[in-house]
């Protein structure tokens, strides 16, 4: 059976749209919150959600999701929890695909094929692990597709054609292309190379498998700029957790949120 | 042979590459000039010239007569890496690893340090080379270091205190590696110990061999065999990784690593991540941590910062499960007191981290004959844990007076 994951990048493109990824850290500002939060974004538009599981240690992201996952992880989020959210969001968005995004000690301290195994129980149809690169995917990637799940990869502007290749046969549902030199966060322009970057991940991936484009997106010129040199997709986080710890109140929040979404997925239409 | 590890990576089931994509090119490039560096005559000689002539190589291994005479037992040695210029072990590691980041052409270097010890150590090796350092360091450490965050400014450094999450050498270390992530084409992160992805627990352990190398030849000038045991602090593990490594194909030399255990293992306060850790991912390692049933990693605590870390090398994790090295702890109090011990007895002041070795070394001196060689890497001088010491003792005998007083 064809996964979420697959089916609706397969339907986006016969519909000559991009994919709005969107991601959320689970139970912040509280678990409430966060999956009203998603239920917002879906209503805006967002074609495949990412739940951030907090980490202690999250070596991949700046400033604002680190101080979400902080803030979650100071209120007692666990796991558990986090995929319990999953459970909840998946019993009233059966067709929504539903990514977790965490890094591998979460998964090695229950032991790999057990966590994806109660994820996918939850309703999560793959997962990213930003600190797990092709040299260290054996174990993660056997899992996965024992259990049916997307494992998606990551290449970064620098990655070199030989590992990239690897990357482009070893990941599923997409590839996760990091669009600069840097971490997560919220970013005011792009350079040159970030253009490249999607060509040649493009050029390589042919029609194989679709390149999703994210770190530092925030706006509906940033989303035309990344699909006009290729991309299939848009991951968008720091934008979304900026928006949530600003707004001044939860209703007016969510209706921000709806209409964030909304104005991104216009731009991921031509 | 367990001394011919890594192979492909890893030692045993440890180690690894566990690190973001952007970073895998820089790694790879390390890894290949360090393969080039190792075996290039003029770079060993360049810094053994520096080792020398600079920081002050060899250190002398000294005959401890009267700690030895007085716990009456087996012979105690100290290597005096203490007499090392920056005051540490951590000098080794620093001068390689920054003549390696020249040969490479990077001019930029980044590091994380806890008590400082790393960050003066990378400071001053910029500084005679020529680089550019960054050091990183917790918020909370450069509060409680004042002293060493003045130094490593003194030796032309940039400090960063960090803000996030616990606020001390962990975050230090998540912190370089994002800002190594951000500018990884210009820039050469220089870790402090055995510790992150391959190929640095090797790396810093093969500049750190020069110790154990030194204590072998030593030996056998000033005894004729080799040492019955060699006794080292673990925090990341790099000064006892240097000590045990020349011996580990050397099945009769007893090797003792010596943990924080802070207020004790079982309070929970402690550092001791080898005898009460499980397996993980942190860092870019697979080994094992402090953390909880859920894989957060967990705070520590020992009153020495230079050994308060939730990971530990990939190699120690091997000879662990091995059982080529043994692992205790000592905790606060009983570094403490050998921190007096040997300031009184042998006029020599140790830094915190060395003086848990030395707690353990008397335990076991006493357990062996007399005509047993036990050598203790004194890793650092004392100067810098004067004023915790005081303070420690200060609240100690505040408390015994109030016990009198009722």
């Amino acid at each position: 059976m064809q996964n979420r994951i697959a089916a609706r990048f397969d339907e986006l493109v016969s519909r000559d749209e991009r994919a709005l990824v969107c991601y959320v850290v689970a139970g912040y500002p509280d678990l409430k919150t966060s999956e009203e939060a998603i239920d917002a974004l879906v209503v805006g538009g967002a074609d495949i959600i990412e739940i951030g599981i907090p980490f202690s240690d999250p070596i991949a992201d700046g400033p604002t999701i680190q101080a979400a996952s902080y803030s979650a992880l100071e209120k007692g989020v666990t796991p558990e929890k986090a995929l319990r959210l999953a459970k909840s969001v998946r019993k009233r968005h059966p067709e929504l695909p539903l990514l977790a995004m965490t890094y591998c000690n979460i998964l090695v301290r229950v032991g790999v094929e057990k966590f994806m195994a109660h994820a996918k129980e939850c309703g999560i149809d793959g997962f990213i692990l930003p600190d797990m690169p092709v040299e260290e995917a054996g174990e993660y990637s056997q899992a996965a597709s024992k259990l049916g799940l997307s494992l998606v990869f990551l290449a970064s502007p620098n990655t070199s054609e030989a590992r990239l290749r690897n990357i482009v046969k070893s990941t599923s549902g997409f590839l996760y292309l990091v669009s600069v030199y840097g971490i997560t966060g919220a970013r005011k322009s792009f350079e040159g190379y970030t253009l490249d970057a999607i060509r040649n991940v493009k050029r390589l991936a042919e029609s194989k498998i679709p390149v999703a484009v994210g770190f530092g997106i925030k706006t509906p010129a940033h989303i035309r700029l990344m699909a006009g040199a290729g991309a299939d997709g848009v991951i968008i986080g720091s934008a979304i957790v900026d928006i949530m710890s600003k707004s001044s109140s939860k209703k007016k929040m969510l209706k921000e949120l709806v209409d964030f979404a909304k104005s991104m997925k216009r731009a991921c239409k031509k | 042979m367990l001394g011919s590890y890594p192979v492909a990576g890893k030692f045993g089931r440890y180690g690894g590459k566990y690190i973001p994509e952007t970073l895998a090119p820089a790694v790879e490039e390390l890894e290949s000039a360090y393969e080039k560096y190792k075996n290039d005559p003029d770079f060993q000689k360049e810094l053994s010239y520096y080792l020398t002539e600079y920081a002050g190589r060899p250190t002398p291994l000294y005959f401890a007569k009267n700690l030895t005479e007085h716990v009456g037992g087996a012979k105690i040695y100290l290597k005096r890496e203490d007499l090392l210029h920056g005051g540490a072990h951590k000098t080794n590691n620093t001068l390689g690893q920054a003549l390696l980041a020249k040969k490479m052409g990077k001019k930029r270097i980044i590091a994380e340090t806890g008590a400082g010890q790393h960050g003066v150590g990378t400071a001053l090796a910029c500084a005679v080379l020529g680089l550019d350092a960054e050091v990183y360091m917790g918020a909370k450490d450069v509060e409680r270091q004042k002293l060493n965050v003045f130094r490593m400014e003194l030796l032309g450094a940039k400090v960063h205190p960090v803000q996030s999450g616990s606020k001390t050498l962990k975050d230090a270390i998540n912190e370089a590696i994002r800002d190594w992530i951000a500018n990884v084409n210009t820039t050469y992160y220089l870790i402090g110990s055995v510790v992150g992805p391959h190929p640095y627990p090797m790396m810093v352990r093969d500049f750190q061999s020069v110790i154990g190398h030194e204590v072998k030849q030593q030996m056998r000038e000033l005894q004729g065999k080799l040492p019955d045991a060699v006794v080292a602090c673990v925090g990341g593990g790099s000064n006892a990784m240097g000590s045990f490594y020349p011996f580990l194909d050397d099945q009769d030399v007893m090797l003792c690593g010596v943990e924080a255990g802070g207020h004790g293992i079982k309070s929970g306060k402690h550092s001791a991540t080898l005898a009460a850790g499980s397996q993980g991912v942190l860092h870019g390692m697979f080994t094992y941590l402090l953390q909880d049933e859920r894989g957060q990693v967990m705070e520590t605590h020992s009153i020495s910062a230079g050994l308060d870390y939730p990971g530990v090398g990939p190699e120690h994790s091997m000879l662990k499960d091995a059982k080529r090295a043994r692992y205790a702890a000592s905790t606060d109090d009983e570094a403490i007191e050998a921190f007096v011990t040997l300031s009184r007895l042998e006029g020599i002041i140790p830094a915190l981290e060395p003086s848990h070795a030395i707690s353990y070394a008397m335990k076991l001196a006493k357990e062996m004959s007399k005509d047993d060689i036990i050598v203790v890497t004194l890793s650092g001088r004392g100067d810098k844990d004067v004023q915790v010491v005081q303070d420690y003792l200060d609240s100690k005998n505040r408390g015994k007076k109030k016990k009198h007083a009722k």
